[in-house]
């Protein structure tokens, strides 16, 4: 433990302000999300906490508010804090998963095409170029389309179909640069089988680059999700989703009842903006001479 | 040139194949499509008859053979809602569908290259910080966010552009334009700005790039030393050379240009492709999703291979073998 303290990485984790400032208010959401059910004044989701005859209330600084409802509430009078926090939750389980998920998938796909290459490497990445050239937005939508069943496993069932590639893409490359050195050789040529070659010789050198995708991945599937509970094809309505809270609020944005969709929406950019600005200084760390281009 | 076109044509019509068999799979087997032709309260035989006079009782390939058979001809059946044909549909919606993500295009490519070429030519300066700064935002906000954000500033606490619809259109032969009424410029205005937001921070950022790495090169240099004006070295030799993958990159994204569009078109109530997919999804209208899906398909494929040889004619030094 200490010596990642006394790390270089850890000491230029802590002169770069905007990676702290990052990942502050990442560990701030994920505490949040956690207690989720200890935070929040209610459980927004629990049919017998709801009084309906709290909607629309508006927060708790404005005319009319309810001290229990700081920041207000939505038509059906569920407490828009609460539901933030536990909508919160479900952005970070999908967020989570479908990293975690398609990236194992994509490294192993990735690996193996690149390692063997042939024909098993044309299917691997001219699958990879079509999914690549829908979309993995449009693809998540289609999907999700016609799907039968709902819940948060078929969201990241349908994010992974189309997430996958952007993992298998960047292995492959890192493993076609490595695989031909001379320690992969030595390593063979010592009777080492392509197992043990594959997943202790080559992946601990191909993975920095996948870590940075990972880290990008996760605020781009956060906002995915977000935008196919709001398209109404992702979570069902039973599950909390700050996506749909938006969908919701949008229809009482003429009336001005702003709270609705602003104080969701405020959350899931602060979210993604910290994710970003993490992920900025992780590829700066991991590949020094990408630093500082983009 | 040629064996490489024919190459990736021949890809081409493989994935599509590759489609239209998952689509003609989500056709058959998800939904069960004799109670949507029959009705939820046909009788038995009723349903039997709908299965055979629409050839659902034919054993699997068969019925592949002849759903390819009648996509070829443009034929993927009736929506079960209007039991109008799918196709034409969809069709009736291109054109707004076309209109927005044009105008959307065209504003992510002045705007995104325009201020690239800014940022990169003065990089210190107060404006590309603001700027690069915007563009940050631009990529951690999603669409649909954009959209509402735009909506609840102009349309509802300023109250200078309409948020819903396309306004006043003009029908010329089979297209119904919006393009020519001061209305239809009006409503375009948001949801245009919505759907291009995601475009011009990447574009920003891609020209931005480019354009520092060209601008050190030994031949822009030259011309500055030759005396040419800022214009004719900074747009000319410089632009020019950067132009070319931006290009390419802003081709190939263009699936997601379609994801987008779905999502503008219903913030906006677009009357377009996007929104006639979602509400057909909800309705579980099969044959249009899954008409919708070959012709996104049939459009992302062609431009992609588009793409590739626009590619090659702007920059002779690629060779395609």
């Amino acid at each position: 433990m200490s010596r990642i303290f006394q790390s270089q990485r850890f000491r230029n984790y802590l002169r770069d302000p905007s990676a702290l400032i990052g990942s502050i208010i990442l560990m701030i959401f994920f505490f949040c999300a956690l207690f989720a059910p200890l935070l929040a004044p209610m459980d927004p989701y629990d049919l017998t906490a709801v009084d309906l005859g709290n909607f629309l209330l508006p927060p708790g600084w404005m005319d009319g508010s309810v001290a229990s409802f700081p920041l207000g509430t939505d038509d059906q009078g569920r407490g828009i804090l609460s539901t933030i926090l536990y909508g919160l939750r479900t952005s970070l389980i999908v967020g989570f998963s479908v990293v975690a998920i398609s990236s194992v998938v994509g490294i192993v796909m990735g690996m193996l095409a690149a390692y063997y290459g042939g024909f098993l490497d044309a299917v691997v990445m001219r699958l990879a170029d079509t999914v690549f050239a829908f979309s993995t937005t449009l693809l998540a939508v289609l999907l999700l389309g016609v799907f039968e069943t709902r819940g948060i496993a078929t969201v990241i069932f349908a994010i992974c179909i189309a997430d996958w590639v952007k993992y298998a893409r960047t292995i492959r490359g890192s493993v076609l640069e490595i695989k031909d050195n001379a320690y992969v050789v030595a390593a063979r040529s010592s009777g080492a089988g392509d197992f043990r070659i594959l997943f202790r010789h080559i992946l601990p050198n191909a993975l920095p680059p996948i870590f940075v995708v990972m880290a990008v991945d996760l605020a781009v599937v956060i906002m995915l999700e977000a935008t196919l509970s709001f398209l109404g094809v992702g979570v069902p309505l039973t599950e909390p989703s700050i996506g749909m809270m938006i969908a919701i609020g949008k229809n009482y944005i003429y009336a001005g009842m702003w709270w609705l969709t602003l104080f969701p929406g405020a959350t899931l950019i602060l979210l993604v903006v910290a994710i970003n600005l993490f992920s900025d200084w992780l590829r700066d760390e991991l590949n020094p001479k990408l630093a500082r281009q983009t | 040139m040629a064996t490489y076109l024919i190459k990736r044509l021949l890809q081409g019509i493989i994935v599509l194949l590759a489609v239209s068999f998952v689509c003609f799979i989500i056709f058959r087997y998800t939904g069960d499509p004799v109670l949507m032709l029959a009705g939820k309260y046909a009788t038995q035989q009723e349903r039997e008859q709908v299965r055979v006079a629409y050839g659902l009782d034919r054993p699997m390939h068969v019925q592949y053979l002849s759903f390819i058979g009648g996509a070829l001809k443009g034929n993927f059946g009736k929506s079960y809602l209007s039991s109008v044909d799918a196709l034409d549909m969809i069709l009736e919606r291109m054109p707004a569908t076309i209109e927005l993500a044009t105008t959307a295009i065209c504003i992510s490519f002045i705007l995104g290259v325009g201020l690239g070429v800014v940022v990169s030519v003065w990089p210190t300066g107060v404006v590309a910080r603001a700027i690069m700064a915007g563009s940050i935002f631009g990529i951690s906000i999603p669409t649909f966010l954009i959209g509402i954000l735009l909506v609840m500033v102009f349309s509802v606490y300023l109250d200078w552009l309409p948020s819903f619809g396309r306004g006043e259109t003009v029908q010329i032969g089979p297209w119904r334009t919006g393009l020519l009424t001061l209305d239809g410029w009006k409503h375009i205005v948001l949801p245009a700005l919505t759907l291009s937001g995601y475009q011009l921070a990447v574009l920003l950022r891609l020209t931005r790039a480019g354009m520092r790495e060209v601008l050190s090169e030994e031949y822009i240099k030259t011309a500055w030393a030759k005396g040419l004006s800022p214009f004719k070295v900074i747009i000319k030799h410089a632009l020019r050379n950067v132009l070319i993958p931006v290009v390419t990159i802003a081709g190939l994204s263009f699936g997601e240009l379609i994801a987008f569009s779905i999502v503008t078109e219903t913030i906006f109530q677009w009357p377009g492709m996007g929104n006639l997919l979602l509400t057909s999804i909800f309705e579980t209208d099969q044959p249009v999703i899954v008409t919708y899906i070959m012709l996104a398909a049939l459009i992302i494929l062609t431009i992609n291979i588009l793409v590739d040889l626009m590619y090659a004619l702007l920059n002779p030094r690629i060779r395609y073998e």
